[in-house]
């Protein structure tokens, strides 16, 4: 008798499909019918052709691994393309309800359709929760990605005169940002062989005692290497901020803004800024 | 026993350490390097660690020992050429060698010890300066 649902179900393929489908389109505003029906096909023949008399007793069995691939695959692809939770969720319950509704046709006897019924629940939930796990995996891939990218753009090494290279900081700094700014400021100060590293903090939001430490040991570090490093763009809220924290910052040279903090590489270097002499009737 | 060969050329003592330093190897280079600035009379001394990928809290506290003792005896000292992964775990020991002067490579370095000298030996420096202008 067992085998009676499997049959069945691996029969009404076509109208399974095409029962889901309809769902989902009643369910999603968005649903886009090519693609999502490609999906949805895969996904019916994977899980038909997995579905068997033994494993349908055992939502963990090996023989699921595939259409667990598949889900997975479908998952992740869904994350990324930035569909909601919801639209994934719509998307595994209706197939529960549509191989439900199609069974509650075929079965007649009450008993066996409920039992059947709960096998199929079982199995189909827990594919859901597996498709909530490799979705929410696809969404930390995506931000895992775009924090990189933001640190990688975020620190820019500026060679602004020969021997002299800024670093205009943008955003918050924490341990894991002054560790790069660090690590690309230390590098082309090496390989740019400049002796003035200017470090402008203009667009840092705040200053505490955290930030302080490691503005500081960035300015060692540059030191260590052989290079002076002023601080520039100290705001007057971060000027009071500072004070009021009592971090010293004597032994460090700081410029209000990078114009004076240039000039002040410049006297440094012993160069000099002339203006053009001469009348600029030509100009 | 292996040791760092110190060189000498004129005022200056030279030291090019090529591989990395453990306890020993340092302590040596310590005293060997003190006695050669006894007995070349050296005005200045530069250290270069180009070379050395790996400095742990025991060799930074040499390398300023070093600065300081050199300058107790009248020697300038210059480290030049260090790597800024180096750099980076000197600071996080809390090891930021204030008292030693660091330069980016030998040139600068032996530049940076040429106006220390200068510098130590007072008004001659003005001299020059104001001759040269």
């Amino acid at each position: 008798m067992e085998d009676k649902s499997v049959k069945i179900l691996k029969e009404k393929k076509d109208a399974i499909l095409e029962l889901w489908v309809s769902k989902q389109m009643a369910q999603d505003s968005y649903f886009n019918a090519d693609d999502q029906k490609e999906d949805s096909e895969d996904f019916v023949s994977a899980f038909l052709s997995a579905l068997n008399d033994t494993n349908i007793n055992d939502q963990d069995a090996r023989s699921f691994e595939k259409v667990h691939d598949v889900l997975m695959g479908i998952s992740v692809s869904r994350a990324k393309r930035g569909f909601t939770p919801r639209e994934t969720g719509v998307y595994m319950f209706t197939f529960k309800e549509a191989l439900l509704e199609t069974l509650s046709k075929e079965i007649t006897d009450p008993v066996r359709l409920y039992e059947d019924s709960l096998k199929v629940s079982k199995i189909i939930d827990n594919m859901a929760i597996l498709t909530f796990e490799a979705f929410i995996r696809g969404r930390e891939d995506v931000i895992s990605r775009q924090t990189d990218e933001i640190t990688e753009i975020s620190t820019p090494v500026i060679r602004v005169w020969d021997g002299v290279v800024a670093l205009p900081i943008i955003g918050t700094l924490d341990s894991a940002r002054t560790q790069v700014v660090m690590e690309n400021l230390l590098q082309q100060i090496v390989e740019t062989g400049s002796t003035i590293a200017i470090l402008d903090i203009s667009g840092v939001p705040a200053v505490d005692s955290l930030v302080a430490q490691h503005l500081i040991k960035t300015v060692s570090a540059t030191r260590l290497l052989g290079a002076e490093c002023i601080i520039s763009g100290i705001r007057p809220e971060i000027a009071q901020i500072v004070v009021h924290l009592g971090i010293d910052l004597s032994n460090i040279i700081t410029k209000s803004t990078l114009a004076s903090a240039l000039q002040t590489a410049f006297n440094m270097l012993q160069l000099e800024v002339n203006k053009k002499k001469g009348n600029f009737i030509n100009s | 026993m292996e040791r760092i060969p110190i060189l000498k050329m004129g005022d200056f003592l030279l030291v090019t350490i090529q591989v990395d330093l453990y306890d020993q190897l340092a302590e040596n280079l310590e005293s060997d390097l003190v006695n050669a600035v006894k007995k070349n009379n050296s005005k200045g001394v530069l250290i270069d660690i180009s070379s050395v990928s790996i400095i742990d809290s025991f060799m930074g506290r040499i390398l300023g020992n070093i600065g300081i003792m050199s300058r107790i005896m009248g020697a300038q000292s210059v480290i030049v050429g260090m790597q800024p992964a180096v750099a980076m775990t000197l600071v996080e020991l809390g090891l930021t060698l204030t008292g030693v002067s660091t330069a980016l490579n030998v040139e600068k370095g032996m530049e940076l010890l040429r106006s220390k000298i200068l510098l130590s030996e007072g008004q001659s420096y003005y001299d020059e300066n104001n001759n040269t202008e």
